[in-house]
């Protein structure tokens, strides 16, 4: 079984494995090929194995949104649609999708403007005062912050919403999402600013430069990929984000998409393509970004806990 | 500068950790005033065999789905480290899970393993037409296993960048000792990880406290069937906002915070690390 694994990987992989230095795992393969076909085949068994398991449900998903409600109990699950047809995408866009879709650009948008702007001041500050002591409990409280379960304070964030005015309306769902999106989203730009050479600073203080120039045109524009990284990764949070949506707010119009496609599976009840259309519509902006920012997403993801 | 962050996650953050606790000794239902109940919510919590078993579930999910989730990220990171097309092509299949919701996961589930119409009506695969779900004994796995669906990639990804820091002078030089593939696994490969299997194991262990988007859709919002998957964050959220006992839910959600805490002080102590420990120890 592993043989057959091994035959069909090796051409594949052979040719293409580059022996960069950053890649060390193939290791000295001409002195001793019979372990590394075993490495490969158990390496490579279980990354096809996953692979179907990852990619069959999403397969059905997208299938099952090409089905017509008929076609949904007749066909075989896993067949290619008899009748594809796009009626299920046309029921959910007839709803209120284009509502939610836009409460969800709404917060999207609002939130990663905000973190990322309070963010970047916040890690300037920290950098640039590196030895003070404000300095350092600040770092210390965001680093914390990493530790809190979003869960756990929920009932005391709604207390607080209410009694701000706030419940039930978009705004309720940013402050509480920027928050939270802080404590990461300061790491990456301090780990990031640490790097800028100190001369750059002071050449600018010569200059007479004051703190809020050299945020905005040298602290800034130098971090740029850091900030792509960290609002590219905030915004996916933000966009599948569904605690905070669904404790403060209520009506049907504040709702964001993830809190949508269940109200979609009441309403739909029984028509699965419809609501896998929904499942499906709700992801496409995070595939276009996936698509378009493939390497800040990643870098977003691992930033934070890997180096 | 660094003040209006402070502010904002003070507000948000620090406040209602502060809050949640206050809020535990608290009478409250939610919409009307607060009083003072001392600690009668936390004996009725503590003195509830439903917390024990809510407790006893975090547990379970927790441990089983790091036994789940470790080999398999730790195998895929492998597969993914070295650069290559085909293993990039593998590698954006990977990502796909991390761009769902989780509550298009949780609902994309519930259909697929629908006993009657999902994927158990595939000729050849009626094995799989049970009440996966549905079913006490089964859900708890299967919600087990649809969090790996989703958690899976990531793990992964933090594997491979681990993998791809190793100096490959380490593996070089084990060659040339005349180390077979095992031997530099165990003595190079896992050593070299240690600060990743314990990044990812800390993210799984106490990220697995906080599962809830995912139990809530999968179970509809009951943590069931029964209490079968009502683990602490279900139980939490069913006893405020749908019994509406803020003081009680205020006591189980302390004990998360208390214990996720607790969990990640011990994970980094276990295992000796701190931040300041050299990776390349021996070179």
């Amino acid at each position: 079984m592993s043989t057959t694994v091994t035959k069909t990987r090796t051409p594949a992989t052979e040719g293409r494995t580059v022996p960069s230095h950053r890649a060390p795992a193939p290791g000295p393969v001409r002195k001793n090929p019979v372990p590394g076909i075993l490495r490969r085949a158990l390496t490579g068994g279980a990354a096809l194995s996953w692979t179907a398991i990852v990619v069959v449900p999403i397969y059905w998903l997208v299938v099952t949104s090409l089905r017509s409600k008929s076609d949904f109990t007749s066909d075989s699950p896993l067949a290619l649609p008899s009748h594809p047809t796009l009626d299920s995408y046309r029921t959910v866009l007839d709803g209120d999708f284009t509502t939610y879709l836009l409460n969800s650009v709404v917060v999207t948008a609002g939130t990663v403007v905000i973190a990322v702007a309070v963010a970047l001041m916040a890690a300037f500050s920290i950098v640039r005062n590196a030895g003070s002591r404000f300095s350092r409990v600040s770092f210390r409280v965001f680093l914390l912050g990493l530790a809190i379960p979003l869960q756990a304070v929920i009932i005391p964030v709604y207390l607080l919403i209410i009694r701000m005015h706030l419940y039930d309306s978009l705004l309720a769902i940013v402050l509480p999402s920027a928050a939270f999106a802080l404590p990461i989203t300061v790491m990456i730009l301090v780990s990031f600013l640490r790097d800028v050479p100190r001369s750059l600073f002071e050449a600018m203080i010569v200059d007479g430069a004051g703190d809020w120039r050299m945020l905005w045109s040298l602290a800034a524009p130098l971090a740029r990929p850091a900030l792509m990284t960290v609002a590219v990764y905030d915004g996916l949070q933000v966009w599948n984000g569904f605690l905070f949506p669904l404790i403060l707010t209520q009506s049907g119009n504040k709702a964001v998409l993830p809190l949508a496609l269940t109200l979609f599976k009441g309403q739909f009840g029984i028509d699965v393509p419809a609501t896998m259309a929904a499942v499906v519509l709700s992801t496409l902006p995070m595939l276009a970004l996936f698509i378009l920012a493939r390497r800040q997403l990643v870098a977003g993801l691992t930033a934070g806990f890997s180096k | 500068m660094a003040a209006p962050a402070l502010l904002l996650f003070g507000l948000f953050g620090l406040v209602p950790l502060i809050g949640v606790a206050a809020l535990s000794v608290a009478r409250w239902d939610g919409l009307g005033s607060i009083s003072w109940a001392g600690l009668t919510n936390w004996t009725s919590v503590l003195t509830d065999s439903a917390t024990w078993q809510s407790l006893w579930l975090t547990v379970k999910v927790m441990v089983v789905s790091w036994l789940v989730q470790t080999p398999i990220a730790l195998a895929l990171g492998l597969f993914q480290a070295p650069r290559g097309r085909l293993r990039a092509l593998f590698a954006v299949l990977f990502f796909l899970p991390l761009l769902l919701s989780a509550v298009a996961i949780g609902l994309t589930w519930q259909a697929l393993l629908d006993p009657s119409f999902g994927i158990g009506a595939t000729p050849g695969l009626h094995w799989l037409a049970k009440p996966l779900l549905g079913s006490p004994e089964l859900a708890l796995y299967t919600v087990i296993f649809v969090i790996a669906w989703q958690f899976v990639p990531f793990h992964a990804l933090l594997y491979q960048a681990g993998i791809r820091q190793i100096p490959t002078a380490l593996y070089e030089a084990a060659a040339l000792d005349g180390a077979g593939p095992v031997t530099r696994f165990l003595h190079i490969t896992l050593p070299q990880l240690k600060y990743t299997l314990v990044t990812s194991s800390t993210l799984m262990l106490v990220g697995s406290l906080t599962y809830f988007d995912l139990i809530f859709v999968l179970s509809g919002g009951t943590g069931g069937p029964g209490t079968a998957t009502r683990v602490l964050p279900l139980s939490m959220y069913i006893t405020g906002f749908q019994a509406h006992d803020m003081g009680r839910a205020s006591a189980v959600a302390t004990l998360l915070v208390v214990f996720g805490l607790g969990l990640s002080l011990l994970t980094t102590r276990l295992s000796g690390f701190t931040r300041m420990d050299s990776q390349q120890e021996g070179m």
